[in-house]
């Protein structure tokens, strides 16, 4: 299973004989723009043109650049067609193996395609995610039979701490150590421990951990299976919301495959390690995806967080010692233990390793899906390979880490994308949301977009979270509708550190990082809101009635 | 003790096999309330106190649940559904307008059903299709850059032309 026995000619893009492969993205972007009818069109066009037996129509995952969607890529040749509809079926087929068709060519030199580095997304639009044969073809599964054949469960850990990878949910604890504590925590009473992969996703306006799990579940399945095998574990759960109906189905059908193939179930790969994974579907709630909540939701209950310590790894899912970890943290696994974990840190910065993939949107040319290396400007994320803001407007900030995180300025643009600077400028790094707002967007009002978020979002268990979340949103709608005064002002402001320093969990205590880093980049507009009820986006609408508590 | 169905609704028995595929342990209710909500399109009293009985949980519990998680609802919905993404990428591109427009143009608060039965006007926070953002669902179909006159013309096809 050597990498190089694996690589395929040119010509043989499938190893099945066909040398020509058109690769339909069947995400959930794309579909909704109607790359199916796209597909079936292809089909048709290659079975008129007679072409069965040299070329084959793939569904795949995610290409990346959802805004100019349906897109489809010619496996191998670096073409890729944007906004194609199924009349352009028979002159895409027709050029195969010719010159590609001008017209649809997504321009391959752009800085969208040529400053991404893939690591986590390395088979994300090449594989089809429904199919194991092309997951194995990839490299699917080395890294696992590496690491139960060649290396102890001591070294798959020592691999992962030399790598430097760091927890890609958002708080970006290392790896390495979450996972040798573990290792060495005493099973449970019944001999268990558990690994639980966290999908729940609950940024609004993130889909990395989706995009992963519908272009490429295997790599996140063959990561937990390295996991457990590291940890001592020999059940997982993957937590997924029930919001992602594709993501579910992509997942049930990947487990099935891995277990029929002998990847996943008793004695894998005819050793002695067990591994099974199930799904749990979550229901909505946002707390769920804070560790102990999610623990008490795939326990069956209302899932509210509890204090740590004690911490999931000591105490866990039914008092067995757990491992948690995000989608994305999973799926850089396999490629750490094929490459080796000095591979993976001789990317990214000194304290932040690897890449990052982030979910582009909002007021930017490309949206769509990206991975970089961390350490890269935001600038160089936002107008290169975002390609900038259109209609002519002006830049005015970048959302990052959702509701626990902040609005970064144009000031900043220049500073590079890692753990510690973006916590420095008072947002965080979170999940990887990364939208775009330019001039016509109020931040006083997206404050408020956030704090309903949390209000709602508030699971009730504390009374900071709770009581301090409406509060605040109160004192915000008064702002926005012009009938606050400057003391409302510092008692926002008070109340922000009140709600941070005395909530449970991290809802509550990171709810006010949207309102302070709005206040500290942006106070001139909660001052004009205030002092000449005016708002100089022209989104809130000032009116002298009565605030009504949302 | 077996629970008694409360009909013969054959939707019953797949309920029962979900609770059956888990040995009926406590610990599947959120399961087996996803698939009483699939089968059956919201949570019926009924239905709540046959699951409880079943898993032997207090009905309470499991009230306390079914309200605790925003996917679940109590409420039968309208023969269409319409859910507005109110997630980030959509609010910045303006998805507030687009559900005010609905709101006004069918009579509808979000969370509820018209009159007549035939919309059900629901909000969801983000369903990950940001890089197409504002994205609307209609009947279970993702519609992304919506605008306002192009969501109006499609519900008028899909709703409005049955009544
Ligand atoms: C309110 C709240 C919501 C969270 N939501 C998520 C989430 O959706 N996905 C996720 O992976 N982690 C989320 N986390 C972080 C998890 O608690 C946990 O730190 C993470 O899953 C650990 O995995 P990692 O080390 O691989 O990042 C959330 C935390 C809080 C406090
Ligand atoms: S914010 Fe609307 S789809 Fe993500």
């Amino acid at each position: 299973m050597s990498s190089e026995g694996s690589v395929e000619g040119a010509a043989d893009p499938g190893g099945d004989g066909k040398t020509h492969s058109l690769n339909v993205c069947v995400a959930a972007g794309c579909l909704s723009s109607g790359s199916e009818k796209v597909k079936v069109a292809l089909e048709d066009a290659v079975k008129s043109h007679g072409l069965e037996h040299e070329c084959k129509v793939k569904g795949v995952g995610c290409l990346g650049l959802c805004s100019k969607g349906p897109l489809v890529s010619v496996e191998k040749e670096n073409v890729v067609y944007q906004d194609v509809e199924p009349g352009d079926a028979a002159e895409i087929v027709e050029s195969l193996g010719k010159e590609a068709v001008t017209r649809l060519k997504c321009d391959m030199e752009s800085p969208f395609f040529t400053r991404q580095t893939k690591i986590v997304l390395e088979n994300c639009g090449i594989i089809d995610p429904e199919r194991i044969e092309d997951y194995l073809a990839a490299d699917g599964y080395e890294a696992l039979s590496k690491a139960l054949t060649q290396l102890t469960p001591h070294d798959v850990v020592d691999q992962i701490s030399k790598s430097g990878l760091r927890g890609r949910g958002g708080a970006g604890y290392p790896t390495g150590l979450k996972w040798s504590t573990i290792a060495k925590s005493v099973p449970d009473s019944t001999g268990r421990k558990f690994v639980i992969c966290n999908a729940d996703e609950g940024d609004p306006g993130a889909f990395m951990d989706r995009s992963v799990l519908e272009s490429d579940p295997f790599r996140v399945l063959e990561g937990m299976a390295i996991a457990g095998y590291a940890t001592g574990a020999s059940q997982g759960y993957i937590y997924v919301r029930a919001e992602y109906p594709l993501a579910v189905k992509r997942l049930r059908t990947a487990i099935r495959q891995a277990e029929k193939s002998g990847y996943l179930g008793a004695n894998i790969l005819d050793t002695t390690f067990s591994f099974r994974i199930d799904i749990r579907l979550g229901a909505g709630a946002f707390v769920c995806g804070e560790e102990t909540a999610l623990i008490a939701s795939i326990e069956g209950k209302r899932g509210t967080p509890r204090p740590r310590p004690p911490y999931p790894a000591e105490h866990g899912l039914w008092g067995a010692p757990t491992l948690i970890n995000n989608v994305e943290t999973y799926a850089n696994v396999p490629a750490i233990i094929r490459h080796g974990g000095e591979w993976f840190a001789s990317r990214g910065t000194e304290k932040s390793k690897g890449t990052k993939v982030f979910a582009l949107a909002g007021r930017v040319r490309n949206t769509g899906l990206i991975e970089v290396p961390i350490g890269i400007t935001l600038r160089e994320v936002v107008f290169d390979i975002g390609g900038g803001v259109p209609d002519g407007k002006k830049f005015k900030a970048v959302q990052t880490g959702g509701p626990s995180g902040g609005c970064i300025p144009a000031e900043h643009l220049d500073m590079p994308v890692d753990y510690e600077t973006l916590s420095r400028v008072g947002s965080m790094m979170g999940s990887g949301g990364m939208i775009v707002a330019d001039e016509t967007s109020c931040m006083v009002d997206v404050a408020k977009f956030f704090m309903e978020f949390c209000m709602s979002e508030s699971c009730g268990k504390c009374i900071p979270c709770r009581v301090g979340t409406a509060q605040m949103y109160d004192l915000l709608c008064k702002i926005t509708s012009g009938q606050a005064s400057m003391q409302d002002l510092d008692l926002l402001i008070e109340l922000c550190d009140m709600v941070k320093s005395t909530s449970l969990c991290g809802l509550g205590q990171s709810a006010p990082n949207p309102v302070l880093s709005t206040l500290r980049y942006f106070r001139s507009e909660y001052e004009e809101h205030i002092l000449n009820k005016r708002c100089p986006a022209g989104v809130c609408k000032m009116s002298n009635e009565v605030v009504h508590n949302g | 003790m077996k629970a008694e169905r409360p009909s013969d609704d054959k939707r019953w028995r797949l309920v029962d096999a979900t609770m059956r595929r888990h040995g009926h342990e406590p610990n599947c209710l959120i399961e087996a309330l996803h698939t009483v909500q699939e089968s059956f399109g919201y949570l019926e009293k009924d239905a709540l106190r046959y699951v409880a009985l079943s898993l032997r949980v207090p009905l309470s519990k499991v009230y306390g649940v079914a309200t605790f998680y925003h996917f679940f609802s109590m409420k039968p919905q309208g023969k269409h559904t319409c859910v507005v993404c109110m997630g980030t990428a959509c609010y910045i591109k303006g998805a507030q307008n687009l559900l005010d427009s609905v709101r006004s143009r069918m009579v509808v608060e979000p969370g509820d059903t018209t009159s007549d039965g035939q919309l059900s006007l629901l909000t969801a926070r983000c369903v990950g299709s940001c890089g197409l953002a504002p994205a609307v669902v209609i009947d279970n179909k993702v519609l992304g850059n919506v605008t306002e006159s192009r969501l109006s013309e499609t519900l008028g096809r899909s709703v409005e032309h049955e009544l």
